[in-house]
């Protein structure tokens, strides 16, 4: 009966398709519209995972998320090293400064400074050159991200519509920091930020160069602990005996992302977005499904009179249901994911993450079993006889 | 303990059923009496809201009487606990319906197998079974048509084989031959008949139509929830 049950569904084309395409249109809007808010929230922390040599972050108490301007003492990395289970610690500078391009042009930059000494802190991923040509003189090392739209450079041409034709930065080109001379030694490749401002890194010393002269400039200072000690325990340490802020790496991107959840209107606008998403599931797929039921009532009937069971007419119809969501769940998946791939991965923040399909999936099945829920009440209540009232 | 008829398909004696209550309640069956012997097709006529639906339903064990006696195939189907009395009518009560309710969307074999199915009968065993039936019916070859594609007439024998596919000893039809032609009626008609000859099967038909009552063993005529006489029809009918 379960095969006839299929043959029903697969049978009556345009409900069927009806179904489909409500849920299919409802699994893409849940699992697009969550893939770009996970996409755009996990770029609000990429600077830590670009950091991977750090276990703990220390920070000012009050630091809201990686991004925040809240300087450390000088001194705070020497109570930083003091604490015991501390393998290193290196004093880590980040911050806003004008860029002044070769052609007059200016612009914003975020300038990292890492430790002179280790270089502990620089980018993991090198396109060109390498970390240690930060020793050179002036030595800068930018993100490509932004070389063809920040960080390009006139070639004195003009183009057809006569304006200028600019080319991405590349190594050896200079540029001026607070208007002080920095010349490209390598590219690096940095995963997509939050911050639209190009990532340029230096040394420590040569970024407070760069930096209007304040009191305090250390950002935050990035610590390993020594081999076989716990982080989450060594952080507590540190805030104990310090009174800063000390997180792993993890906890310290959650902090940051959720600072930008609170803090903005993302999940808001998103969240109504994956709601839009299921009502529409539930306003077509599920009354869709419940019509296609209503429609089969008298087959149903027919069925019961013939000797079926409510509990074999349930199968049946929860089976149709399972069938319809789970493959109009795989349409919304697939869609979703072709919309992902076939966007410039720079331009759009999307990130399928495992937790999106089960939680599409999850949403699929609340509509698709209300939908069964409801229609079943109908079957379960059904009277045989009414198969007699033509 | 009453006595087992193994003449009678059906002895129903004051049979009554009221919807409803208080100011609501609508009197249904006032005490009907009906007898149907195997091997003989009995027909239901009177007016709408007689009674006669009510009547067969609760037959059939699809409903359940208010008072009465009524034995059906040698039990009381009132007796049984609701799953027991569905399996019951699943193996001993065939319907053919006024609107066919054929699946539309699976074949003809396939609609004459659904009550085989719905028993557990193995998918293979009820398809042959009910590529068997459709040739009894005159349908064989049809077997792969949906019902769709497929004249009222047509479409009432795969009701008729689907309903005769459990070998069912009590046929119950209801106004068989309402959406069909004056001829294609007859010849359905013919075919139930047969039926109920040949096989010995119990059979009971709604009608108000009057070109088919040449077919009946008995008329039984109901009016307000009562049989009021039954008659054997005059062959020249037809």
């Amino acid at each position: 009966m379960l095969r006839i049950a299929i043959k029903m569904l697969f049978g009556d084309g345009a409900r069927f398709y009806g179904i489909l395409l409500g849920l299919a249109f409802a699994s893409l809007l849940i699992a697009q519209q969550s893939s770009i808010f996970v996409g755009l929230m996990s770029r609000t922390s990429a600077f830590i995972r670009d950091t991977p040599q750090a276990d703990i972050w220390v920070t000012d108490p009050d630091l809201l998320s990686v991004d925040d301007a809240k300087a450390l003492r000088d001194t705070d990395l020497q109570r930083v090293r003091g604490v015991p289970g501390v393998a290193w610690a290196v004093p880590l500078f980040k911050g806003l400064l004008g860029v002044k391009l070769g052609d007059g042009r200016r612009t914003v930059c975020e300038v990292v400074g890492i430790d002179d000494a280790t270089l502990i802190g620089g980018p993991h991923s090198m396109l060109e050159g390498q970390v240690a040509d930060l020793r050179r003189a002036d030595a800068v090392i930018v993100d490509n991200r932004r070389l063809a739209r920040e960080l390009r450079m006139d070639t004195g041409e003009r183009g057809p519509d006569g304006k200028p034709v600019y080319r991405p930065m590349r190594v050896g080109d200079e540029m001026e920091l607070n208007e002080k001379r920095a010349v490209v030694v390598g590219i690096c490749d940095n995963g997509e930020s939050f911050q639209y401002a190009p990532q340029v890194y230096t040394t420590y010393s040569r970024a407070l160069q760069f930096q209007p002269a304040v009191r305090r400039v250390m950002s935050m200072v990035l610590v390993k602990a020594e081999p076989g000690r716990d982080p989450g325990e060594l952080a507590r340490e540190i805030e104990a005996r310090t009174g800063l802020s000390a997180l792993p790496a993890s906890p310290f991107e959650w902090k940051t992302i959720g600072f930008w959840m609170r803090e903005t209107g993302i999940p808001i606008n998103f969240g109504i977005a994956i709601a839009l998403g299921f009502f529409v599931g539930v306003a077509i797929a599920g009354q869709m499904f419940y019509n296609f039921t209503l429609e089969n009532l008298k087959y149903f009937g027919a069925m019961k009179a013939m000797g079926a069971s409510s509990w074999l007419l349930l199968r049946m119809v929860a089976l149709q249901g399972v069938v319809a969501g789970a493959i109009g769940l795989g349409l919304g998946l697939g869609l979703a994911s072709a919309f992902g791939l076939s966007n410039n991965p720079d331009r759009l923040a999307f990130v399928m993450t495992w937790h999106i399909p089960v939680i599409t999936a999850g949403a699929v099945l609340v509509i698709v079993v209300g939908a069964s829920l409801i229609s079943m009440i109908r079957v379960i209540r059904l009277d045989p006889k009414s198969v007699f009232q033509g | 303990m009453s006595a087992v008829s193994t003449t009678f398909a059906i002895e129903a004696t004051g049979v009554t059923k009221a919807y409803g209550k208080g100011e609501n309640r609508v009197v249904a069956l006032a005490g009907a009496d009906l007898r149907v012997p195997y091997g003989e097709l009995v027909m239901l006529v009177g007016p709408s809201g007689c009674g006669k639906t009510t009547l067969i339903s609760i037959l059939a064990g699809l409903l359940t009487r208010d008072g009465g006696s009524c034995s059906v195939l040698g039990l009381d189907p009132q007796a049984l606990r609701n799953g027991p009395r569905t399996a019951w009518r699943g193996r001993n009560v065939g319907f053919v319906f006024q609107q066919f309710n054929l699946v539309p969307t699976v074949t003809a074999q396939e609609n004459v197998a659904i009550p085989l199915l719905i028993q557990g009968v193995p998918r293979a065993q009820a398809m042959s079974r009910a590529l068997d039936m459709l040739r009894k019916v005159g349908l064989g070859g049809r077997e792969r048509s949906l019902p769709l594609q497929m004249s009222g007439g047509q479409q009432q024998r795969v009701a008729i084989a689907r309903a005769l596919a459990p070998n069912p000893r009590l046929l119950v039809c209801d106004e068989p031959t309402s959406a069909l032609d004056g001829a294609t009626g007859q010849s359905v008609m013919e075919l139930i008949s047969r039926v109920a000859h040949e096989d010995g099967h119990a059979v009971v038909v709604i009608t108000h139509d009057e070109r088919i009552y040449r077919f009946a063993n008995r008329i039984v005529h109901m009016d307000d929830g009562r049989v009021t006489r039954a008659e054997v029809p005059p062959k020249e009918h037809a």
